[in-house]
């Protein structure tokens, strides 16, 4: 047992339970349901413009991107234009790459010692954590775009496709929804190898720990209300449109794990603009990323760069000919 | 990046994020159905679950009489308040729709209201449109 993983642990458990007693004992349905899920979108949005502005007013006032193949050259010299752009559309395509396929992920790369006698060091290719990345981060995007169904009625049908998409094996009843499923499967994959990975867990914080098991511990409450416990959905679905229309229900009967549902998302948004999650923002403002290698072809100036007062030979000379001729040092204009 | 992409970006970012106020704003939103017990079974007062299991559990149950009835032809249902049922969604007096004879709103109003599209109706008709 590790603190850096057990306390974030405790802390998800503590916040569960917080709501689920909260509403359960005490009768909170309008504190876990409006307020704190109010409070927690202000929180969000603020801090994430917070960040970004501050982010978008610091100086960046060099070309540092990253060069990840040949760079634009002689003409006879094939040019790598999505890793090492020159052109803006480059950068683009670049950007789309990196956002939509989390491309330099793909590079990752391990090192370990060879496990026979000559024991040395080696890198090879691990694409397990791309792979796991990118099947959370898209289980996660169909997730809260299905949640969609809560907010709007009619429903749009592109929700509908969505689910009807994401129920194709239909199996059981209520269907297993495939996205969740993956997203559960790959945030414990990627907890995993921060547990068990040793050089991986060497280096994890608290920080790192704490939203794999927030996000858990959303996924196992949804899925727990969805498939095990379940819930009255047109009751809560009255609540949720009555959450974006102001115009508030409580429903009756409906127990505490769906307030800890939505509390710990209300957590997840609150916690969002603290923490390295920023990289939803972040990613899009990497200097490494975002700027064309242009740097040969084209001159970047300081933007603040002042007016230099100089001096010139020529200015030094004109200043002190006479004393220089006087003391019989060379120089380039006699008069 | 220019002040003005992020500024665009933040922008796009933050109507994203209130989509869900502003749609219905924009859109007409229908309220959510009223639910209402009517003929038969507004009379007969018993159900196989009571209300809010019914609201929640009515799939899994549903689930089960089929495996019951397909599997191992037990088509009695005993109810946890004494009441037997027969395990029919849509055969006869003692079924689903032989007791809540409008399927409109007795499936459909709340389905489409919580974009559920069950494929019960794949195999099963609903009584009133076989003539």
């Amino acid at each position: 047992m590790n603190q850096r993983y057990l306390i974030p642990l405790t802390a998800v458990f503590l916040l569960f339970l917080l709501a689920y007693v909260g509403v359960e004992g005490a009768g909170l349905q309008v504190v876990f349901g409006v307020l704190i899920p109010y409070l927690a979108l202000l929180v969000f949005l603020g801090g994430f413009l917070k960040k970004v502005l501050g982010w978008a007013a610091s100086a960046v006032p060099f070309r540092i991107p990253t060069t990840c193949g040949q760079q634009k050259s002689m003409d006879w010299v094939k040019q790598n234009s999505i890793d090492n752009p020159n052109t803006t559309g480059g950068v683009l395509l670049r950007m789309v790459f990196e956002i939509f396929l989390f491309r330099s992920l793909f590079r990752n790369t391990k090192a370990a010692f060879n496990r026979n006698a000559s024991n040395k060091l080696s890198y090879s290719w691990e694409i397990f954590l791309w792979a796991g990345a990118l099947a959370f981060h898209y289980a996660f995007l169909v997730v809260i775009l299905r949640h969609l169904r809560f907010f709007t009625n009619p429903v749009p049908e592109c929700i509908g496709w969505l689910e009807f998409f994401d129920g194709i094996v239909q199996l059981g009843l209520p269907g297993i929804m495939l996205s969740g499923v993956v997203l559960a499967a790959a945030t414990l994959f990627l907890l995993g190898r921060r547990i068990f990975d040793a050089k991986v867990n060497y280096i994890s914080q608290a920080a790192d720990y704490f939203p794999l098991f927030l996000i858990l511990g959303i996924a196992a409450t949804g899925i727990a209300m969805r498939y095990f416990t379940k819930v009255d959905i047109v009751g809560i679905k009255e609540f949720t449109m009555g959450l974006v229309t102001f115009n508030f229900v409580i429903p009756e009967g409906v127990g505490g794990l769906f307030y800890a549902h939505i509390f710990l998302v209300s957590i997840l948004f609150a916690y969002f603009p603290l923490s390295k999650l920023m990289h939803m923002g972040g990613v899009f403002l990497s200097p490494t990323r975002n700027m064309a290698n242009n740097t040969r072809a084209q001159r970047h100036v300081n933007p603040w760069n002042y007016d230099v007062k100089t001096h010139t030979y020529d200015e030094y000379e004109d200043h002190f000919r006479d004393k220089m001729i006087e003391a019989g040092l060379p120089v380039e204009k006699k008069e | 990046m220019s002040k003005n992409m992020i500024m665009a970006g933040l922008g796009v970012f933050v109507i994203a994020v209130l989509s869900p106020f502003w749609f219905n704003m924009v859109t007409e939103t229908k309220a959510a159905p009223k639910i209402e017990l009517q003929g038969k079974a507004a009379e007969a007062k018993k159900c196989v679950l009571d209300k809010y299991d019914m609201r929640a559990n009515h799939m899994s149950l549903l689930d089960e009489w089929r495996d019951s009835v397909v599997r191992d032809a037990d088509r009695m249902y005993h109810a946890a308040n004494g009441e037997t049922f027969n395990m029919s969604l849509s055969t006869g007096e003692n079924s689903c729709l032989g007791c809540h004879d409008d399927k409109e709103k007795f499936c459909d109003s709340c389905h489409n209201y919580a974009s559920v599209s069950p494929y019960c109706w794949e195999c099963h008709t609903n009584p009133k449109e076989i003539e």
